[in-house]
């Protein structure tokens, strides 16, 4: 369950962001991860929900974008389908993972005093 | 880049960061990489479920090398010392690197027992990580390249069920070999092909700690990278 440490490094980002931007109150955090990862996208969810109490995410909601795993040929672009050989049948060349290894975090919305 | 809500309502800044919620992770990677480098050291994360033979994998290699290359190990575990203390009595310098409840090290962890850890006389240092064939794969450590002992009783099914910690494997061991003809049903074929489909360029040496069958062409990666290891940082190594 690395998913605890992810929120931690998490929670801590914004902590510091919050401090730097002397903000009382976070309202809500989007993170964007990939379906190649590792991260499981509820465990994440779950662990959230437990290491927010009383920090300063307490009361933020955390909304996860999925970005769907891509492979394609890094010469002639072309996409690999999931689940066949790593290899563009083409170029002979191995395939790059193009998207979905994303651990992001995109923006935080905070609160800040009206003065 | 204030929304106002009106009057004596608080004003919710967005703030873009788009940043790896792991950066401090990697900047700690990065901070090891380069120590490694400088030394011309060749730092190799060995992953692996508990009980793939991670551990049986140092000993074959050290009893092989008789000294050609010197080793060096951190071993990670939840608990105990008792890795560490079989690579010792192999003849590696070992530390244990105790992790209490985490499932994974991570490049902190590493950075911290190197610095109580004589690495400076080494060729190899070997970073025995958790036995876990998922969260281990989500931290870089600062490692050259990542090797996972997958042992013939696990199954032909786990590169599929298991597809990040194979996509970012520089070499898969195929450990237990020796089983095999008590394993009718696992096919090396079919173990390939698995691997094909999540790593992109992939390395399969079938391995036996018992027997030494793959021994050779193992010492024989190793000693490549290790080579490569040795090259100044700016002449760029091209595969």
């Amino acid at each position: 369950m690395h998913e605890y440490s992810i929120v931690q490094a998490l929670v801590e980002r914004v902590e510091a962001e919050a401090a730097r931007l002397g903000v009382a109150a976070v309202h809500r955090l989007r993170v964007r991860i990939g379906e190649a990862s590792g991260v499981e996208i509820e465990l994440l969810q779950t662990a959230y929900g437990v290491f927010r109490e009383r920090t300063l995410c307490e009361n933020a909601e955390l909304s996860i974008v999925p970005v769907a795993a891509r492979w394609q040929c890094p010469r002639c672009l072309a996409e690999i389908p999931r689940g066949s050989i790593l290899r563009c049948p083409e170029c002979a060349v191995p395939a790059r993972l193009s998207a979905g290894d994303e651990i992001f975090l995109d923006r935080i919305e905070m609160e800040v005093a009206n003065v | 880049m204030c929304e106002t809500r009106g009057r004596g309502e608080p004003d919710v800044l967005p703030v873009e960061v788009q940043d790896r919620i792991l950066s401090g992770n990697d900047r700690t990677a990065r901070h090891n990489r380069e120590h490694f480098a400088e030394k011309g050291l060749l730092a190799i994360n060995l992953m692996g479920s508990p009980g793939a033979g991670k551990t049986a994998v140092l000993e074959a290699t050290a009893r092989a090398l008789k000294g050609r290359l010197r080793l060096g190990a951190l071993a990670g575990d939840l608990e105990t010392d008792r890795d560490a203390q079989r690579l010792m009595r192999a003849g590696i310098p070992s530390l244990s690197i105790t992790t209490g409840s985490a499932c994974h090290l991570d490049a902190e962890l590493v950075h911290r027992a190197l610095h109580g850890f004589p690495a400076a006389d080494l060729d190899v240092l070997f970073i025995e990580n958790v036995g876990n064939l998922v969260c281990p794969a989500v931290y870089d450590l600062g490692q050259a390249a990542n090797v996972v002992a997958l042992s013939v009783t696990e199954g032909e099914d786990k590169p599929a069920k298991y597809p990040v910690m194979f996509r970012k494997a520089d070499l898969v061991l195929l450990t237990k070999t020796d089983l095999l003809p008590h394993l009718p049903e696992i096919r090396l074929e079919t173990i390939e092909d698995a691997l094909s489909r999540v790593m992109p360029s992939p390395r399969l040496i079938p391995f036996s700690a018992r027997t030494g069958a793959g021994l050779e062409a193992w010492l024989e990666w190793l000693e490549a990278r290790q080579s490569a290891a040795l090259r100044p940082a700016a002449s760029p190594v091209t595969a």
